[in-house]
């Protein structure tokens, strides 16, 4: 099949891009979305020009790094499906794709379309952990998680950190990805002795990023390639709001339940 | 040069402990006079940048990725080994180190494997204590699986995402300590060159790869955790920034390389379409607990499956090795699959493929809950194949997957470079000549999260430092050495893209020094990799500056040094005149086609010195003693 692409390119995180147009001929459906860059880029080397930044590493949707908006959808036209597993058989001969970084304040473009996105690692690094130092650990059964904790815990824990919910909200809200760690843990036992301070510190580190706020569009849901559920965001804004009642100060509390 | 490996005396169980005892420690308040160097954060690298710094130590880690949580170790996906014996199936420490040593086709050290499955027990407690999120049972307790090699189920798993569950865990412990300010990490960071001083290293030269500045960091100690190097063989299942970078900058400065040749190819991913293509996805193991493997019994039988008879139908694994059956180790899986293609019994388009068939354990146990079980590695295949396979079997064949070879390390994981330590896959250590499914994640968290922490203090304690200054001639020259390789990768302007070239490179070590090797076929190797490393320094052509973010001249220094590894894997390949585990020498066979070793010749360890460019490396040998497990022909039959 043959496409035509609009391309974002930009230099660097301080030049000023715009879109350029490519054509990219004898597309093959069984190529990955990358793997069609991949063979426009071979082509532009051979030209003398510059080849199109983009970012990626394992080609199987689960490192997280790819990512980019394609016609106005983040990771393309297929529902939970990252750009590398995305393949051309979604598309037909004769399509023009406009191909675009993630946009949002949080996330400067690094070149075309590359972006910054260590905004994700620094809510982390503010709580999204279980302090747990190596070698302190009790037996792993020692603990029962029923099924059901575990599961949800899991669908939590299954997103991969590619800021499509970011890319996709129009607030460029970052509360899916920091609700799905917020809920994760906050659904084990081990995760309960912090959990009031860790909301607050993830969603403090969240705001001082320059994320926006959640409005119910439900956006980062459609976009997200995990299949991550926007309840988990209800289940962030109920533990910030019991959290700031205490306003930091923790006291010792009777239950030690779960969830 | 001399390989030490530094084995405690004593009985096998007792020597960790031991060792730990006799260790010299590091008071806690002298701790953070440390500075130790990580390179790379997947589970060894993050594991052990997080339990370091833990322990008061100042740790600097970098990694190319633009985030550590990124590291490949999170596309592992089936599960992780521990002998823990929660289904009392007769599990214990000491199977699960026999087999290792075992699936290794006795080529491992007995001490390391025995230390690996001894500790591994404490790997599951303390990722269950990071939160994550295993699979269990209804009443709340750990579920296992089965893997290949192994008559027990001691597999733990999250879902299909293990390996992702469990780096996140390290990624969570190491932005903890980064939040801290025990940790300074540098993402999109990749090191160029090691620095070595009075004979220790000291140091990584590392390009920036957003502004492209080079820089030198400086430490006591330096800890590679750089993964393997199978992305030599360009289709791999590993992710595109995979590389020997590292370990090959080491190599060059004096560490060993122990079995390069040992690659192993996982048996069970989808088969390549067309030539454009980048890289290859497995389809876990775990699979194979439920799933046949199968081919026509004719040759050229073009029929769709569900129109073969089951009476026309070979199950070749289940006949051939019927106490194992599908869940027989990796090589020999794979080395079945080529078999059965060559013969020309091989299904789907190209003829490189075998049937993955889940039609039985969908009637036994129900669709859904096999999609509970495998349901997010059917849609994988789903995605990338365009078909169902709830209801056409999986087509899979071989893939490169992981390496057993790699920078040679004593039993504190320290190289031939003293105060270089090397943890995960890219050290040569646990698995011998064929790593057991799940035991790759194993050995990442239990070098980093409990073997590091202890011998990196004992080093410390031993040696005296005194601070590098920047200015130093060996920094000089180490940053000098970088800076003049990128000018000379931007300066041939040839007509050939990295791609192609890298692309040329891996069909050579496929055909050659690939899934069955030949003294011939590897000399032929030999020959054409000098060519076409000579053909890349004349025609390669690498766009844009060394001073912005440019990622053909990443792939361009990574394919550089392949074109010099790959070499050193065919040497070795051709020196080891004998067939085990994942080397299969086809001179040397069975009548019935499984490997024949030579443990007379070749009970050993081969780690190669480097002696300058263009000039034959040295083979080294670390003869392998067997007290506890007698050497015995392995069978799966």
């Amino acid at each position: 099949m043959n496409l035509t692409l609009k391309v974002w390119r930009q230099k660097d995180a301080k030049s000023k891009g715009g879109f350029v147009t490519y054509a990219a001929s004898d597309v093959s459906e069984e190529m990955s979305f990358l793997e069609m860059l991949d063979v426009v880029n071979e082509g532009l080397i051979h030209k003398g020009e510059a080849p199109i930044a983009f970012d990626h590493d394992c080609r199987e949707g689960i490192c997280g790094t790819c990512g980019v908006v394609i016609n106005g959808r983040a990771h393309g036209p297929r529902s939970k499906t990252t750009a590398c597993q995305l393949h051309m058989r979604s598309f037909k001969s004769g399509d023009t794709l406009t191909i675009e970084p993630w946009r949002a304040e949080a996330f400067p473009v690094l070149r075309d379309l590359v972006v910054d996105r260590s905004a994700f690692d620094r809510v982390i690094a503010a709580g999204g952990f279980i302090s747990a130092p190596i070698g302190s650990a009790p037996d792993g059964n020692a603990i029962p998680i029923p099924k059901e904790n575990a599961d949800l815990a899991m669908d939590a824990a299954a997103c991969i950190g590619c800021g499509a919910c970011v890319a996709a909200c129009p607030n460029a809200s970052a509360m899916l990805f920091v609700g799905a760690k917020v809920s994760e843990l906050g659904l084990l036992p081990q995760g309960q002795p912090e959990r009031e301070p860790r909301v607050r510190a993830m969603v403090a580190q969240m705001d001082a990023e320059g994320f926006g706020t959640c409005t119910n569009h439900g956006e980062c849901e459609a976009a997200c390639p995990k299949g991550i559920r926007v309840e988990f965001i209800a289940r962030m804004n109920a533990d910030f709001v019991g959290a700031s009642l205490t306003s930091g100060r923790r006291e010792a509390t009777g239950d030690g339940g779960t969830g | 040069m001399e390989l030490k490996s530094n084995i405690p005396s004593g009985p096998l169980e007792k020597k960790w402990d031991k060792h730990r005892f006799e260790m010299k420690l590091v008071n806690p308040a002298n701790k953070r006079k440390y500075t130790i160097i990580m390179v790379g954060s997947g589970l060894a690298g993050a594991g052990g940048a997080a339990s370091m710094a833990e322990l008061g130590y100042k740790v600097k880690c970098f990694c190319y990725q633009d985030s550590p949580r990124r590291a490949h170790s999170i596309a592992a996906q089936g599960g992780i080994n521990a002998a823990k014996n929660y289904r009392n199936d007769g599990d214990s420490v000491f199977r699960l180190f026999y087999d290792t040593v075992k699936g290794g086709d006795f080529r491992a050290r007995e001490a390391n494997v025995y230390r690996l499955a001894d500790v591994s027990r404490n790997i599951i407690d303390q990722c269950v204590a990071q939160g994550v999120p295993f699979a269990r049972e209804y009443g709340g307790l750990l579920d296992n699986r089965s893997f290949g090699g192994a008559q027990v189920s001691r597999t733990f798993y999250a879902r299909g995402q293990t390996g992702q569950q469990l780096l996140l865990g390290a990624y969570q412990a190491l932005e903890r300590q980064i939040g801290l300010g025990q940790v300074e990490m540098y993402a999109r960071h990749e090191m160029l060159e090691l620095i070595v001083v009075d004979g220790r290293a000291r140091g990584v030269v590392v390009r920036d790869m957003v502004t492209g500045k080079v820089e030198s960091h400086l430490a006591d100690a330096v800890c590679l955790a750089t993964g393997g190097y199978g992305n030599v063989f360009y289709l791999a299942t590993y992710a595109k920034g995979c590389n020997g970078t590292a370990i090959w900058r080491a190599f060059k400065k004096g560490a060993a390389f122990a079995n390069p040749c040992f690659t192993q190819i996982h048996p069970t991913c989808i088969p390549v379409t067309g030539e454009y293509q980048s890289k290859l996805t497995l389809m876990s193991e775990s699979l194979r607990n439920d799933g046949r493997i199968w081919v026509p019994k004719a040759r050229g039988d073009k029929r769709a499956p569900g129109q073969i008879p089951e009476e026309e139908r070979d199950y070749y694994l289940e006949r051939m090795y019927p106490s194992f059956g599908n869940l027989a180790p990796r090589d020999i899986s794979s080395r079945a699959a080529k078999r059965v293609c060559d013969e020309g019994r091989g299904v789907g388009p190209t003829g490189l493929g075998v049937y993955l068939d889940f039609q039985d354990a969908i009637a036994r146990l129900g669709k859904g809950r096999i999609e509970e079980k495998y349901g997010n590695l059917f849609e994988m295949y789903e995605r990338i194949t365009d078909e169902n396979p709830y209801a056409v079997p999986m087509r899979i064949y071989p893939a490169t997957h992981y390496t057993m070879g790699g920078l040679w390390v004593d039993y504190n994981l320290m190289s031939t470079i003293p105060g270089l330590f090397v943890l995960g896959e890219a050290n040569f250590s646990d698995h011998g000549a064929n790593r057991l499914g799940a035991s790759a994640l194993m050995q990442g968290l239990a070098d980093g999260y409990f073997v590091i922490p202890y011998t990196i203090g004992n080093y410390l304690a031993r040696e005296k430092f005194t601070p590098v200054p920047g200015d130093h001639a060996e920094v000089r020259a180490a940053e000098k050495a970088v800076a003049d390789r990128t000018a000379r990768l931007l300066a041939v302007k040839g007509k050939r893209t990295v791609s192609s070239l890298h692309r040329e490179l891996g069909k050579i070590m496929w055909d050659h020094c690939g899934m069955a090797r030949d003294r011939k076929g590897l000399e032929e190797g030999l020959q054409r990799i000098p060519g076409l490393r000579e053909e890349f320094w004349k025609n390669v052509t690498v766009p844009g500056s060394g001073a912005e973010l440019n990622q053909s001249l990443e792939a361009a220094g990574r394919v550089a040094d392949f074109l010099e590894l790959g070499e050193l894997m065919c040497l070795d390949a051709l020196e080891r005149d004998e067939s085990c585990g994942c080397h299969f020498r086809t001179e040397h066979q069975m009548p019935d086609g499984e490997a024949r070793r030579n443990d007379e010749k070749f009970c050993h360890v081969a780690a190669w010195e480097y002696t300058g460019d263009g000039r034959r490396p040295n083979r080294l040998v670390e003869p392998l003693t067997y007290e506890n497990v007698e050497l015995a022909v392995r069978s799966y039959k």
